[in-house]
């Protein structure tokens, strides 16, 4: 089991970053960043202590929450691996990349690894459409996917 | 003199092992003892040729490329830094053909030197365009603007002095100028390159536009896939603003502008200008009704300059060198320059910056080099997920935004994807719907709905279920959702839809079934 801050820290923590951006004009999305930074997820309890900083609703709050892609209500593995899936990539194979991915990780798309060590997602367009298909390891970029550059990946996040 | 090795740092450089690269330089300049600077620039966009380390020598830049860390010893052997052969050797790269071949108007500092460097950029001719900008009437400004021929390089192509015009004739307390950098098309980099290799051309666009229109705060909205494009516009923007280039007095002037960089959150229909803007102010990113236009109503309501990148980081050299030089280039009503991504399975990938006329052939086989697998071109996409798949036969339509239009095509952000082959149109057709059924916001049915529909009527096609009545089927949905739909995402989900229907039809027929032996 992965270990959860206790409600209250949530709580203080959020506020320290809402004050943080509050003074910025439309402030919601770089809240929702920061907070995601903080906790690798946005917690369902930073909801509410958003929604009254900023005076909007708490369905305002989770309307935005759930529209964007990239927040996640659950915390991810050690590692986040992103698969490009978009046209230039699949024109150089990114179907078969990705399920090599899925069957050496055991997982599919959205889905984490058992121990917590790789979360698996689809992304379309690193803007490495030169360099396909192309991969975000934690941030980092990788273009040009072979198996060997693939085995590496698997390697480095089962490390 | 000391010297000097560029590396890029621009990412899709990084993708392909530039990192590295400059990791084994360094530590083989310290274990022999020679002392050099190591530049970490942008990239010039020959991404065939990445990493593409380059050094200053006497007689100007020699390049190498593409260089993997076991060539970097045999690179000093070959007494690199002083340009000698080697087998990466590209001598200058202004004379590498893809490079020497374009017209760099936009792009003519990208890739060249340190992005971070305000001395480099002014030492090419950075902030000339500004500096003239202050010095003029805020409509003297727009009109040049205007006189350019410039249009919105997003993809609308509409134009950006009248966009501008109608800012800067809008009386309100503020005015914003927003940059819209969500650029989610695939097949397209331009914005990427441009913000992690010439960060200060965008700022100084953006900085024009705010003196031409009365904006004093401008925001750019960066994607969150681009973490590298973001810290080097946050590092730009701190540089420029210690500068002088934005505060109160712009460049000494009276003109107050600032600006501020913002992330998005992974939602492709921000692309779309006021998704866009209701994503800055902090809303779900659904699409607005128009009007109001967002140059009347836009950001908080207020009136709104928004515009591409691209269009805001070719400013810069119309205000320096003048509308008449601009509008020189280029064909019909589209004028001056356009950075052309080439991309997906070619042979010389990269971003090929050119004045429009240039067939669409050309710049697949001739400048592209035909697919990277080798295999024949079957189909390209121009203008990312909601551009049209053209066919070989359309090779001869000139890269012009009418003449795109006219063969039922769009140019869009200018990428090209190409296809080889092996490419199956239907399974293409049927990316293009689930792909908006996954980014649609769900405001407009035909999109939110039709594009789930479209994907299960693909897939009855696929397996041979009433095929023609389910092709009249898909074709009736598409004319809902082009004429149904707020925005581009369910307007033009149905360009490549029916240019795979129509120009590949024989993707669309049911797989042979293998007879039973008798």
């Amino acid at each position: 089991m992965t270990m959860q801050p206790a409600s209250t820290e949530i709580a203080s923590r959020t506020a320290a970053i809402i004050h943080e951006m509050k003074g910025l004009e439309g402030p919601l999305l770089p809240i929702l960043h920061g907070i995601q930074e903080e906790f690798g997820h946005v917690p369902q309890d930073s909801l509410p202590i958003i929604a009254e900083a900023l005076n909007i609703s708490n369905a305002e709050v989770h309307g935005v929450v759930t529209f964007y892609h990239d927040y996640r209500s659950h915390p991810a593995g050690r590692h986040v691996l992103k698969v490009c899936q978009a046209e230039a990539c699949q024109s150089m194979g990114s179907d078969a990349v990705a399920a090599k991915l899925k069957q050496l990780l055991g997982i599919g798309f959205h889905e984490t690894t058992r121990d917590g060590s790789v979360t698996l997602e689809p992304v379309y367009c690193l803007g490495l459409c030169a360099c396909a298909p192309s991969a975000m390891l934690d941030g980092e970029v990788i273009g040009r996917l072979d198996d060997e550059k693939l085995d590496e990946i698997v390697a480095e996040v089962r490390s | 003199m000391t010297p000097r090795i560029y590396i890029p740092g621009d990412s899709g450089a990084l993708a392909l092992g530039a990192e590295k690269v400059a990791k084994a330089i360094a530590s083989e300049l310290a274990e022999r003892g020679i002392e050099a600077k190591i530049v970490r620039n942008g990239s010039r966009g020959a991404y065939f040729l990445e990493p593409m380390v380059e050094v200053a020598t006497e007689n100007g830049r020699v390049a190498y490329g593409p260089v993997k860390p076991s060539d970097v010893k045999s690179l000093f052997d070959s007494g690199f830094l002083t340009g000698g052969h080697h087998k990466r050797w590209l001598g200058s790269p202004d004379k590498i053909p893809f490079l020497a071949k374009q017209t760099r108007l936009t792009f003519a500092r990208c890739g060249i030197n340190d992005p971070l460097s305000l001395d480099a950029y002014k030492s090419l001719g950075g902030l000339k365009g500004l500096q003239n900008a202050v010095a003029m009437a805020p409509i003297e400004v727009v009109n040049q603007v205007t006189a350019s021929g410039l249009r919105g390089r997003g993809g609308a192509g509409f134009p950006t002095g009248i966009k501008w015009k109608t800012v800067l004739d809008a009386t309100a307390d503020k005015k914003y100028i927003v940059c819209n950098a969500d650029e989610g098309d695939s097949a397209t980099f331009a914005d990427r390159m441009i913000m992690e290799g010439d960060p200060f051309v965008l700022i100084e666009g953006m900085a024009i536009a705010g003196v031409a229109t009365g904006a004093t705060k401008g925001f750019v909205y960066i994607r969150s896939e681009y973490p590298h494009a973001v810290a080097v516009m946050n590092k730009a923007v701190e540089v420029a603003r210690k500068a002088g280039v934005l505060g109160l007095n712009v460049l000494g002037s009276p003109n107050a502008f600032d600006m501020e960089i913002r992330v998005g959150a992974g939602a492709y229909v921000c692309g779309e200008e006021t998704s866009l803007l209701n994503s800055l102010e902090g809303k779900r990113g659904v699409v607005r009704a128009k009007p109001p236009l967002p140059a009347i109503q836009g950001l908080f309501g207020k009136p709104t300059v928004i515009n591409n990148v691209i269009s805001l980081a070719s400013v810069p050299i119309i205000m320096d060198k003048g509308a008449a030089f601009y509008k020189d280039f280029g064909m019909g009503r589209s004028r001056g320059t356009i950075p052309i991504q080439i991309a997906g399975n070619v042979k010389f990938g990269g971003l090929f910056e050119a004045a429009f006329g240039m067939t669409l052939g050309e710049i697949v086989d001739d400048i592209g080099g035909g697919t990277a697998t080798g295999r024949p071109v079957k189909a390209v996409q121009v203008g990312g997920p909601l551009g049209a798949y053209f066919p070989r036969a359309l090779f001869n339509t000139p890269f012009d935004y009418e003449a795109f239009a006219a063969k039922d095509g769009l140019i869009g952000h200018a990428g090209i994807t190409v296809f080889d082959d092996t490419a199956d149109m239907l399974k293409q057709a049927r990316f293009a719907m689930e792909f908006c059924a996954i980014e649609s916001c769900g405001k407009c049915t035909p999109c939110r709905i039709g594009s789930t529909r479209g994907v299960e009527t693909i897939d009855k096609i696929a397996s041979g279920v009433e095929p023609e009545k389910n092709i009249a089927l898909v074709t009736d949905l598409c004319n809902t959702m082009k004429f149904g739909s707020l925005c581009a995402l369910g307007g033009f989900t149905p360009y490549p839809v029916m240019s795979a229907l129509n120009h590949f039809r024989e993707d669309f027929k049911p797989a042979p079934v293998a007879e039973a032996a008798e």
